[in-house]
């Protein structure tokens, strides 16, 4: 069960004093990625980046650190968590990563 | 049992000292007329090796509650002060501290709001922190903004409450006037003999067992965690009480929530805040001496609103005038409408509003006396013709 979950069956007088979250890393818990309305797709129309570690632009800017490193020198983008901001398209110098409407 | 000693010394200095005393670990502040004396006190008290503490020189007010805010996150007993700009400026932490539920101590030198800028006192600053979910407790002379600033870190920090607090002495009126003050000289300073133990925070920022403070809490958290704060901040009125008991039994000052003054047998009566109280105290006793039944009603604590204890000063009285040295533009003074709130739906009497003494306009015995004369007018007609009077100004 989520820490969300978790506080949701909890009245006020059960919640934690001032809105805290009384242990770390649930935030992994809160899955970001319905936010999205438009998704970042790499390697469109074999626009391939074929060498991501000499790069790795995306990778540095996506501000929800959704682009994930899989070794070896590949990329993947975890919908679990990428908000759909487009940062990375913007800013792939080999236009690799195109947006698509959910 | 601590010994003391009086000393003459400015409201200022006697906060200042109480501070001192009370050996915050972190105080981040920025000086502002009428506060500077305070702060600056404090820098010498660290900076000669008097108070060994983190006292963090910000560039303004929006970071010294925010360097606050960490370090009572942090766990730390935390002090600052501030006066109307100033707190203006840094009123977005001061919410946020609050519903963190994170103890700071804060000390209000009153002073009103621009504009038109004015250096001299009246609540208005203080009003503006009004529905923040700070405790605010207001002095009525140099010793009580001592025994406050003492009493105010053992509130803040009680597990029960962990809110933070601000003490209010008014502006020049007492931060620059001196009078004598007793000063505590406890045997063991690390608890003042055991008044003011060391902080245990309910939680506290730690590497070893992460936390998450001051998050983001959306419509299916928000409403439950502001009903919990508000829960904690009514609470509070008990320990505050329990804390002015204990103070009392040490060392011999009782500061209520809620004072009457001549309330026994009064026909009218005044309810005032802070040093006015004192010149109302006078113009009780010249009143008597005439003869007039009118007696007085100090609210210290204004925040929780001591509703129970306004009941039952006020259910006697005849005619009731509120005094606030500051107006909620378009309706009436606070203190006024809290009042009249804790009044609603029982009989006692009739109840108005004055506005006094904004900006530093003078408060008198006579402005006491008009205001008194006012009362035993409505309370002849039986009705309150006008609610909200001002009083004291040309054209009036
Ligand atoms: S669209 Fe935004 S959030 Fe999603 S992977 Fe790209 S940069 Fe990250
Ligand atoms: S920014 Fe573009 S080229 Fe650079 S690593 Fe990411 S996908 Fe490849």
């Amino acid at each position: 069960m989520t820490i969300q979950d978790e506080y949701r069956k909890k009245g006020w007088k059960d919640l934690p004093p001032g809105g805290i979250v009384d242990r770390p890393a649930t935030a992994r818990d809160y899955k970001t990625g319905t936010w999205r309305a438009f998704r970042p797709i790499r390697n469109k129309d074999k626009k391939i980046c074929q060498n991501p570690e000499a790069c790795l632009v995306c990778w540095i800017l996506c501000p929800d650190a959704a682009i994930i490193r899989v070794e070896p020198n590949e990329l993947e983008i975890d919908l679990d968590y990428c908000k759909g901001c487009g940062v990375c398209a913007l800013e792939c110098p080999l236009k690799a990563i195109e947006m698509e409407q959910e | 049992m601590a010994k003391a000693k009086v000393l003459g010394m400015m409201g200022d200095f006697a906060v200042a000292e109480a501070a001192k005393l009370c050996n915050p670990d972190v105080i981040a502040a920025y000086p502002i007329t009428p506060q500077t004396i305070i702060v600056e006190r404090l820098a010498e008290f660290v900076a000669d090796g008097e108070l060994d503490c983190d006292y963090i020189c910000v560039e303004s007010e929006h970071s010294a509650m925010s360097a606050c805010f960490g370090a009572s996150a942090a766990g730390a007993r935390v002090y600052t002060a501030t006066a109307s700009q100033g707190l203006a400026l840094m009123i977005e932490i001061v919410y946020i501290t609050a519903s963190a539920r994170f103890p700071v101590v804060m000390t209000i030198a009153n002073r009103a709001l621009s504009g038109p800028i004015n250096i001299h006192c009246d609540h208005s600053d203080a009003m503006l922190a009004r529905d923040s979910g700070w405790i605010q407790l207001f002095a009525e002379d140099c010793q009580e903004a001592y025994d406050s600033t003492i009493q105010a870190f053992r509130i803040a920090e009680d597990k029960q409450v962990s809110l933070p607090v601000i003490n209010c002495l008014d502006g020049f009126v007492l931060s620059h006037s001196i009078e004598p003050v007793e000063i505590l000289e406890p045997t063991e300073e690390e608890t003042l003999d055991g008044f003011l133990p060391i902080r245990d925070p309910l939680y506290k920022l730690d590497v070893d067992a992460p936390i998450a403070q001051g998050l983001l809490a959306l419509p299916e958290f928000y409403m439950e965690i502001k009903r919990g704060q508000q829960e904690a901040h009514l609470r509070s009125l008990d320990v505050i009480k329990e804390v002015i008991q204990d103070f009392g039994d040490r060392w011999g000052r009782y500061w209520p929530v809620v004072e009457p003054y001549q309330m026994d047998d009064a026909e009218v009566a005044v309810v005032t805040i802070g040093s006015s109280t004192g010149t109302g105290r006078a113009a009780v006793d010249e009143l008597r001496a005439e003869g007039k039944k009118v007696g007085l009603v100090k609210l210290r604590c204004f925040r929780p609103f001591p509703v129970k204890d306004i009941q039952a000063a006020l259910k006697n009285a005849g005619a009731v005038g509120v005094c606030d040295r500051a107006v909620s533009f378009g309706s009436t003074g606070p203190a006024y409408a809290d009042t009249a709130g804790a009044m609603v739906g029982r009989s006692g009497p009739l109840i108005k509003n004055f506005i006094i003494g904004l900006g530093g306009k003078d408060i008198t015995i006579d402005t006491f006396r008009a205001m008194y004369d006012n009362l035993y007018a409505d309370l002849a007609k039986g009705e309150v013709e006008e609610p909200v009077e001002w009083i004291g100004i040309r054209g009036e």
